[in-house]
């Protein structure tokens, strides 16, 4: 199911919170409304966990993750590398990079299996990145725009990108990821769609901004309607239950 | 750039978004809103005028623009739409693509401009059209209303004078100020004795006219004002101007005998000359020398002097003989042949024998048998103080001025000519005062029209109009008829006819 909220009065909530399939982080407020609103969605099912990411509260936009890992920037502090390592599960893996470009949430978008990164990110890092969160990498463009994180989101149900990406970008990307994409919007013609929009695999938060329209586009693509959280936390509990034997 | 470079590129197609708001499949633009959405949700003519008041003098059918200019302009026109899109205010907040007039009734008062606009709302550029309505009011502007309340009211006067008893130079100045139009801000014009009144509503016409006449004749000016009315809280002085201007008394074909300093200052010029040409400077020539120089008009104003005899006096000469000599002078644009001829006066041929034999500058045009116009020194009794001082002067008993056709005139009959002149639209003085003798104006102005035939450089300033009226005589087929002068055709011009006769051959 979708969700419309807002960060104090600002409709980019995919720049204050990151979900995953494991986890979210959500930033430090001046309301407790935001926390309490992906609490009352996840908590019984994934840890929400408060966080700043180098002192600052854009933390969607800083980091990068999925239900392997989770990559922090290199300006990142010790306390906040500590303070997660301890409120995630044990499975994630946490790692502090060194990268030049260190919004990583801006430059890589993954999913379970799949990532996107931007094209001059460095050798180490796509190793990183591969080894961390597991996934296979690629370096691409949406629609001419460099930042693959901040104009297409995906999950491994279907995608959402820039809403200028031809349709032979669409049919490769689509492709490359093994999803469904689809060109659309987020808050009301906002063409950043991972700064618009938070999602994983059962549900999706999106500024307050988005229509009707746009967020029955985003229910089609991401498969929200159907999705039931506890189907899919049961078949990573199973095989986390499998690595343990 | 990448295509130029011999990239292989992919073939992009765009694709279709849904529109955020309605939700209908659409091309992604800039706000990824469809057009009618985008349309509903900005209004780009919000604050903008859409009702103006504006000015209208009905009189001259002008518009004021504040504060004080009025512009002139008619319904429709391109000045009116310039006029109205300049009264909208916040105009430089969006961009004007079109204007155009919406037909109102006239007596409506009502003026409607459709406009359209662009404003880039959202990263997109938006067009919308909408109509601006003016509430014309009436208004006199101060002009017709200063007119309106004292039609005779001037401003500034210009005088122009000239103290001889004929009036060949105001004809041709006429003239001249018809073909320059400079004669077109005076609102008035009034005829007296020995001149012509021009009134003006504003100083600055008076002082530019005074200029043309400057340029066209050799005048002498003064300027006074009389204070009118004054304002002591803001200092407005109103003044009546007067300019007074005269022109030199010596006209062309005049005697002139100068004054002992004047004839040393041009070189020792022989003291009698005759006056050949005015413009805005005199040419004089010495007949017996073929001598010949200009004075412009502030030499002369400085030592003025009177002519001797002027063309009222000239008397005709019949040619007995021509000898003519080697010497031959351009000037002014005339050529001129020292000769020696033998003449005897018309009144005195037949019936004595008295001849003179004298010098002329006209031999280039007489020949035994000709008819000549001149001034005659052996009969006549000059008064004038100039020629007393010259001491031991030999007066010569005749001078010639110019050649005469008057005989062959009497023999054409020609009652009107193929071209006729404008005139101005004068007031003529009828007080006892200022009262000129009909008749003789008639035969001055016969005068005048026939040194225009003869002279071509004349004829130069002044336009000549074709003369529809004119009837040939029956004895056009007389073999003299080359010898009268006369204007060509190509000199004239068609007179402008805005009614519906067919224009007849139109020529330069």
């Amino acid at each position: 199911m979708a969700t419309r909220l807002q960060f104090e009065n600002n409709c980019e909530v995919g720049v204050f919170s990151k979900l995953t399939n494991a986890y979210c982080l959500v930033a430090i407020g001046g309301s407790e409304s935001f926390y309490s609103t992906f609490e009352a969605e996840l908590a019984d099912v994934i840890p929400v966990v408060k966080t700043s990411i180098a002192g600052t509260r854009i933390i969607g936009r800083l980091c990068a993750g999925n239900k392997n890992g989770l990559l922090l920037p290199h300006t990142t502090t010790d306390q906040e590398l500590q303070h997660l390592r301890n409120s995630l599960p044990d499975q994630v893996v946490v790692q502090r990079i060194e990268e030049r470009l260190s919004a990583l949430g801006n430059c890589i978008a993954c999913n379970d299996h799949v990532a996107l990164t931007h094209p001059d990110l460095d050798r180490e890092t796509e190793e990183m990145i591969a080894d961390v969160l597991g996934v296979e990498v690629f370096r691409q463009t949406i629609a001419g725009n460099i930042l693959v994180g901040s104009y297409c989101q995906f999950t491994n149900r279907g995608g959402l990108v820039h809403p200028h990406t031809s349709i032979e970008d669409l049919d490769e990307l689509s492709t490359l990821l093994q999803v469904p994409l689809v060109a659309g919007t987020v808050n009301r013609g906002s063409e950043v769609i991972g700064a618009g929009m938070t999602v994983n695999d059962w549900t999706a938060f999106c500024g307050s901004d988005t229509t009707a329209t746009e967020l029955s586009v985003i229910e089609r693509v991401f498969k929200l309607r159907e999705a039931q959280p506890s189907a899919i936390v049961d078949e990573m509990r199973k095989s986390l239950i499998d690595s343990y034997v | 750039m990448a295509e130029q470079a011999g990239m292989f590129m992919v073939h992009q197609t765009v694709g279709s978004v849904l529109c955020c708001k309605c939700g209908i499949p659409m091309q992604p633009n800039a706000a990824n809103m469809c057009v009618n959405c985008l349309r509903s949700e900005e209004d780009i003519t919000e604050g903008l005028q859409k009702h103006v008041i504006i000015m209208h003098c009905p009189e001259c059918s002008c518009y004021l623009q504040p504060p004080k200019t009025w512009i002139k302009a008619e319904l429709e026109s391109k000045e009116l739409l310039q006029f109205c899109l300049k009264r909208l205010k916040n105009m430089n907040k969006v961009r004007l693509v079109h204007a155009e007039f919406v037909w109102t009734e006239p007596h409506s008062k009502r003026l409607k401009v459709k406009l359209s606009v662009q404003k880039e709302v959202h990263g997109a550029i938006l067009e919308q059209s909408y109509v601006v309505e003016y509430v014309v009011q009436d208004y006199m502007c101060t002009s017709c209303s200063r007119i309106q309340a004292n039609p005779d009211q001037w401003v500034a006067c210009v005088q122009l004078r000239q103290h001889v008893s004929h009036r060949r130079t105001f004809f041709y100045i006429e003239q001249l100020i018809l073909t320059h139009d400079a004669a077109s801000h005076a609102i008035n014009i009034k005829q007296v004795n020995q001149g012509i009144d021009f009134f003006f509503s504003n100083r600055s016409h008076a002082v530019k006219f005074v200029e043309f006449l400057g340029k066209v004749a050799p005048i002498n000016h003064r300027h006074d004002k009389q204070l009118v009315s004054h304002d002591p809280k803001s200092n407005d002085y109103n003044y009546k101007h007067t300019f007074s201007v005269e022109i030199c008394p010596i006209c062309r074909e005049d005697l002139i005998c100068l004054p002992p300093k004047v004839a040393l200052s041009l070189g020792n010029l022989g003291p009698l000359v005759i006056c050949t040409k005015v413009s805005n400077s005199i040419t004089l020539l010495d007949p017996f020398t073929l001598r010949h120089c200009s004075l412009d008009a502030a030499q002369y104003w400085r030592t003025s002097f009177k002519p001797l005899l002027s063309s009222r006096q000239l008397v005709e000469y019949i040619v007995l003989d021509v000898e003519t000599s080697n010497i031959e002078v351009n000037a002014g644009g005339s050529k001129y042949v020292l000769a020696e001829v033998e003449v005897a006066r018309v009144c005195d041929f037949g019936k004595n024998d008295q001849i003179f034999r004298i010098r002329t500058h006209l031999g280039r045009l007489l020949s035994p048998g000709d008819f000549a116009l001149g001034y005659d020194l052996y009969a006549a009794n000059t008064n004038d103080i100039d020629l007393d001082k010259h001491r031991g002067l030999a007066l010569p008993e005749a001078v010639l001025i110019k050649k005469s056709y008057e005989e062959k005139r009497q023999r054409k009959h020609r009652k009107n000519r193929l071209w006729k002149l404008k005139s101005l639209n004068m007031e003529v003085d009828n007080t006892t005062k200022g009262r000129v003798d009909e008749q003789k104006m008639n035969s001055e102005y016969e005068q005048f029209l026939r040194d225009l035939e003869e002279n071509p450089e004349l004829r130069f300033n002044i336009s000549l109009y074709h003369n529809r009226d004119y009837q040939p005589s029956e004895m056009a087929s007389v073999t003299d008829g080359g010898d009268v002068p006369s204007v060509p055709l190509e000199e004239l011009l068609a007179d402008l006819d805005l009614s519906d006769e067919d224009m007849e051959d139109v020529e330069e």
